[in-house]
């Protein structure tokens, strides 16, 4: 399953894919694309990854990465800046939104414009939480498949 | 029996989608468009995004993204929990 060529090009390919998934998050409110899809991205570099290396140096680096932790903290933060909306108004309320708040709060202007990335209010937040959700969710699915796979190949 | 079963079923739906797409409106034209409108028109001033259809999916209809969380949760729980490794048997 592993070869030169998949290690060679996963050599090659894997900051781009990674960095590509990584702006596709960040940039989810002016460009298109969003959580979903950059978590998307980013989870199929990381199964590039974990389909180029030996088994005992996936285990190895796998093993301490947070991954259960980090799906929770993406569904709660969500949830977290949906209820930020309770602050006067209704839940999903983007209340940071052209406020002022230094992160992500400035004010858009109005008609076309090239896109500026302190913009957005709560749909970065939620970007960048959906897309951790995401990334580590389809991660752990394919990394225990992955892990019940060579398990019995090796016995 | 089977054979003309299909042949029917392969010219029914032939003629109805026939019939569908010579009748389909013109591409751009939809018929209701003042859902649309709004969103286009404010959503740089209400949820100050560029992109609109993060602004409606994130935004003007969070409900629908927070199912959609929720259904990856529970398909990365039951995952998980099917093919855990079962430590006390091996």
């Amino acid at each position: 399953m592993t070869t030169e060529i998949i290690k060679v090009t996963t050599r090659l390919l894997e900051p781009l894919i990674l960095t590509f998934g990584a702006y596709v998050i960040i940039h989810g409110h002016l460009t298109p694309g969003g959580g979903f899809q950059g978590g998307a991205v980013f989870a199929s570099g990381l199964i590039l990854l974990m389909v180029a290396c030996e088994r005992k140096v996936m285990a190895e680096r796998f093993k301490k990465a947070p991954l259960g932790f980090l799906e929770s903290i993406g569904a709660l933060g969500f949830l977290g800046m949906a209820s930020l909306g309770l602050m006067g108004y209704t839940f999903f309320k983007n209340v940071i939104a052209n406020s002022g708040f230094p992160v992500f709060g400035s004010r858009t202007p109005i008609g076309i414009n090239p896109g500026f990335l302190n913009t957005g209010g709560t749909l970065a937040y939620m970007n960048i939480f959906v897309g951790m959700k995401v990334l580590t969710g389809l991660t752990s699915i394919v990394l225990v498949f992955f892990i019940l796979y060579r398990g019995e190949e090796n016995e | 029996m089977r054979k003309a079963l299909a042949l029917f079923a392969f010219v029914g739906f032939a003629i109805i989608l026939l019939a569908v797409s010579v009748s389909i409106r013109p591409f751009g034209k939809p018929t209701h468009t003042g859902m649309d409108s709004y969103f286009i028109e404010h959503a740089q001033k209400q949820v100050s995004a560029n992109n609109v259809v993060t602004s409606i999916v994130f935004d003007y209809r969070g409900f629908d993204t927070l199912g959609e969380a929720t259904v990856l949760f529970t398909a990365v729980a039951g995952a998980m929990m099917a093919l855990r490794r079962r430590g006390v048997s091996r």
